[in-house]
């Protein structure tokens, strides 16, 4: 498994390396730069501050640069937040959108499994229908518009919790449930999906025989069974939240990486824009390489050591 | 054990933050993380919100009328031909116990003048003698420059002309004193919670980017027994219909500004405010292209706009219809009349421009950057144009930092505009609009008009000194490079609680003569 993993590693270092050019070119492409604004700025001062990030550099040497940069693990200044570096933002986002992202998972899970389990085992019946229905509504509510909603009903009007912001536990209920919805029916419709193809099958039937209690039945001989393509599906979904966070964050007011990955582009921060397409990258890979794991674990035909 | 601590901890800070509600901790959505603490830096209003309590200028503003008071200032002396301030400081320390001095404005303004430091807002410094050369390379040993420290409590500051508002300026946070031992410390890192050292009403109890900062009252300032608030708290919420809700559920007692799409609710609560402001909404005319070369069709395009239906049906919130560039209400200004509403009149003009009832009229666009109000204001005046003369000119939609490019380099017909102005004086008004000005950005040029700016520039009796800036307006009004539709207003939601706040036009209020009532 060792080596599998450090071959799938090595494997990742052209990857980030093309991801890294495409962006840093792509985005000088853009028009406009970062210190474009309101109100112009005189020609020498201008000048004086595109000197101070070698910006008046060709485009080559400036690209040489942030590579060797980047490989010495720092990602440069931030040009929209001067105090700050972009190794500093990125480090106090990261664990707040890790947090946002788990509790969001969490409630995909619980909230989608149980759905899920209860729609399979009660087929064809009122249950059945509701939570499906819920889930068809849940997939195709796209989470700015849940946000909001969620924010008027249980924030403005409930007054349960705060409308947005970080902080305290009760910031985090709407986000994650907001960001986790998308994602709890999801899990609900393969829980469910697995669950009827499951409860069909001769090993229930000997269970059932043996004169176990249902629940037993469901819970210990169907529910493990039931649930692979939802553990298949967590590794991917986990990826698609942190990125999905994007939108959550800034509705709710979060202080996340989320927050950075449009604003910079639109600022043309450049060192940001780069430091968060590197980090998505570096997150993305990173599960990429676990549901392999998984996968290698969960199924025998894939090979780990081959 | 440590599972233990932190449960202690989390379990005071629940506890903590509806205890520290009580008393005399004002919330305010400042819509946007500030980019930086440091004066020489800055540029913004949201940042401007913050540092104008951390720090003070040798100035300070009033908070109904906006004029100059004493602040590190205790008083100051004009010479008779109005080119050198004597400015006494009065006995007043950094947050640190150190004695503020003359020399800490010295430091801060070769700073911020200095090449190197690339201060974006060095042009507010250019009114010192020798202030533009130092920062452009022309003169680099600093003593040539007009400020200097006679002693440690009087500073000498002299200037390149005659500059009626240098006052005004001294207030602004680019010519704050800085600290220059937390710098030389601490690097860039100096204006971060714990190395800050600073000398205003406030200090810096916390900062945790795009989550909040926080004020709390500074003991040490002089005039601390005036101060009643104990903690502020800013929220750097930057989107807007979020920003509206905080403030509807009570999670912050001011945000300066109300979503378009909720004006007409938010105008039926008490808290709504509305008040004049300091800008001009305005169309820019690229003059260098056909058919807005033509001066008879920029003159046709701004007579068919109706500016009182576009206030009362489109942007709904109190906006005042304006025909001239300068906003109504500047003292001692009169400023000249625009053209105002008169289809007749426009319809004319563009036949004489050879477009007969808009007939061969070219393509012509209108460029806008995404925002929902400049698309229904830019929609509605293009449906004016349509009605009244029969001209039909396209939008399009650029994103921000696109549409900044393309009017930069002139590559736009009509684009629309706004300008706000840095202090109380038409010159922030005018004198964009000088051959060749960074902002400019229309082509237009006029030598009568440079004259006339350079004139008022050097005169030192304020009513000639109007009378040049009012007929300079007038030439630009009849040339008519821009457009303007009307004065922009600040509108927010306040909250009754709030004590000492007063509206005036550049929407600023100054912390220390703010508190609660409950």
């Amino acid at each position: 498994v060792l080596g599998f993993v450090t071959r799938r590693v090595a494997g990742f270092l052209p990857v980030l390396f093309i991801i890294v050019s495409l962006s840093f070119f792509i985005m000088r492409l853009a028009p406009g730069g970062p210190f474009d604004q309101d109100r112009a700025l005189p020609e020498q001062v201008r000048a004086n501050i595109e000197a101070r990030y070698h910006l008046n550099e060709s485009l080559w040497t400036q690209y040489i640069r942030y590579l060797g940069d980047v490989l010495r693990g720092d990602l440069g200044p931030s040009f929209r937040y001067p105090d700050r570096t972009v190794n500093e933002l990125l480090g106090l986002g990261f664990p707040v959108s890790l947090l946002l992202g788990t509790c969001a998972m969490t409630v995909a899970v619980c909230l989608g499994g149980a759905a899920g389990l209860l729609a399979g085992v009660r087929r064809n019946s009122t249950v059945d229908y509701l939570t499906m229905s819920f889930a068809l509504f849940g997939v195709s509510i796209p989470n700015f518009v849940l946000g909001p909603i969620l924010m008027l009903l249980f924030a403005l009007g409930l007054g349960w919790v705060p409308v947005a912001g970080w902080g305290t536990w009760r910031h985090l209920i709407l986000p994650a449930f907001t960001l986790g919805t998308f994602y709890a029916a999801y899990v609900a419709r393969l829980t469910r999906a697995g669950m009827l193809e499951v409860i069909g099958q001769d090993f229930i039937r000997t269970a059932r025989a043996k004169g176990l209690r249902e629940a037993t039945v469901v819970l210990r001989h169907a529910v493990p069974s039931a649930i692979l393509p939802v553990v298949t599906y967590l590794g991917p979904a986990s990826a698609a939240v942190l990125t999905g966070s994007v939108v959550v964050e800034t509705v709710f007011s979060i202080p996340g990486i989320g927050r950075y990955f449009v604003a910079s582009a639109l600022n043309r921060d450049y060192t940001m824009v780069l430091g968060t397409v590197v980090s998505y990258s570096v997150l993305l890979l990173g599960f990429n390489l676990v549901v392999d794991i998984l996968y290698a674990y969960l199924d025998p035909r894939v090979q780990v050591d081959g | 054990m440590r599972r233990v601590v932190l449960f202690g901890v989390a379990l005071a800070l629940l506890t903590a933050v509806p205890g520290a509600a009580q008393g005399q901790v004002l919330r305010i959505n400042n819509t946007a993380e500030p980019e930086s603490l440091d004066p020489a830096i800055v540029t913004g209003v949201p940042e401007h919100r913050i540092i104008s309590n951390l720090f003070e200028g040798l100035t300070t503003t009033d908070p109904r009328d906006l004029s100059p008071k004493p602040g590190m200032a205790a008083s100051w002396m004009l010479s008779k031909d109005g080119l050198v301030y004597t400015f006494k400081l009065r006995e007043a320390w950094w947050t640190d116990g150190r004695p503020v001095t003359a020399q800490d404005f010295v430091f801060a303004w070769e700073r911020v003048l200095n090449p190197k430091s690339g201060a974006k807002y060095a042009q507010h410094l250019f009114y010192l003698k020798n202030g533009e050369a130092y920062n452009k390379g022309g003169v680099t040993d600093f003593s040539q420059v007009g400020v200097k420290a006679v002693d440690a409590k009087t500073l000498q500051v002299t200037l390149k002309n005659p500059t009626v508002y240098f006052l005004d300026v001294t207030g602004f946070y680019t010519l704050y004193p800085v600290p220059k031992w937390a710098i030389d410390a601490h690097g860039k890192d100096w204006v971060k919670p714990g190395k800050i050292v600073s000398n205003g009403p406030f200090k810096l109890a916390s900062w945790v980017p795009q989550k909040d900062l926080v004020l709390e009252k500074n003991p040490r300032h002089w005039d601390a027994a005036s101060v009643k608030l104990q903690k502020v708290i800013f929220l750097p919420t930057d989107d807007i219909n979020t920003a509206y809700k905080q403030f509807l559920a009570g999670d912050s007692d001011w945000i300066p500004t109300v979503p378009p799409s909720q004006i007409d609710a938010a105008k039926t609560k008490p808290e709504y405010y509305v008040s004049p402001y300091l800008g001009t909404y305005y169309f820019r005319f690229n003059v260098t292209k056909s058919p807005v070369s033509d001066v008879r069709v920029r003159k046709a395009l701004s007579l068919a706009v109706d500016r009182e239906s576009l206030t009362a049906f489109v942007t709904k919130a109190g906006e005042v219809p304006s025909s001239s560039f300068v906003p109504a209400g500047l003292r001692g200004y009169e400023g000249p009349r625009g053209l105002g509403f008169d289809p007749a009149a426009a319809k004319k003009l563009l036949a004489e421009a050879g477009y007969p009832e808009g007939k061969g009229f070219p393509r012509t666009e209108l460029l806008y950057n995404t925002s929902d109000l400049h698309r229904v204001i830019t929609q509605a005046v293009q449906q004016m144009w349509k009605e009244h003369l029969g001209v039909q000119v396209d939008l399009v939609n650029v994103e921000w930092k696109v549409y900044l490019a393309r009017q930069g380099s002139l590559d736009y017909q009509i684009s629309r505009a706004g300008w706000i102005g840095d202090y109380v004086d038409p010159n922030t008004f005018l004198e964009m609009w000088k051959t060749g000005g960074g902002n400019n950005q229309t082509g237009w040029s006029s030598k009568r008009f440079d004259e006339l700016m350079d004139q008022a520039a050097r005169l030192v009796n304020a009513k000639d000194r109007m009378r040049a800036m009012q007929d300079a307006e007038k030439i630009l009004l009849d040339e008519a490079p821009v457009l303007p539709l009307f004065t922009y207003v600040n509108k927010g939601m306040l909250s009754r609680k709030v004590k000492g706040w007063y509206p005036n036009i550049l929407d600023q209020h100054p912390l220390k003569y703010i508190s609660l009532e409950r």
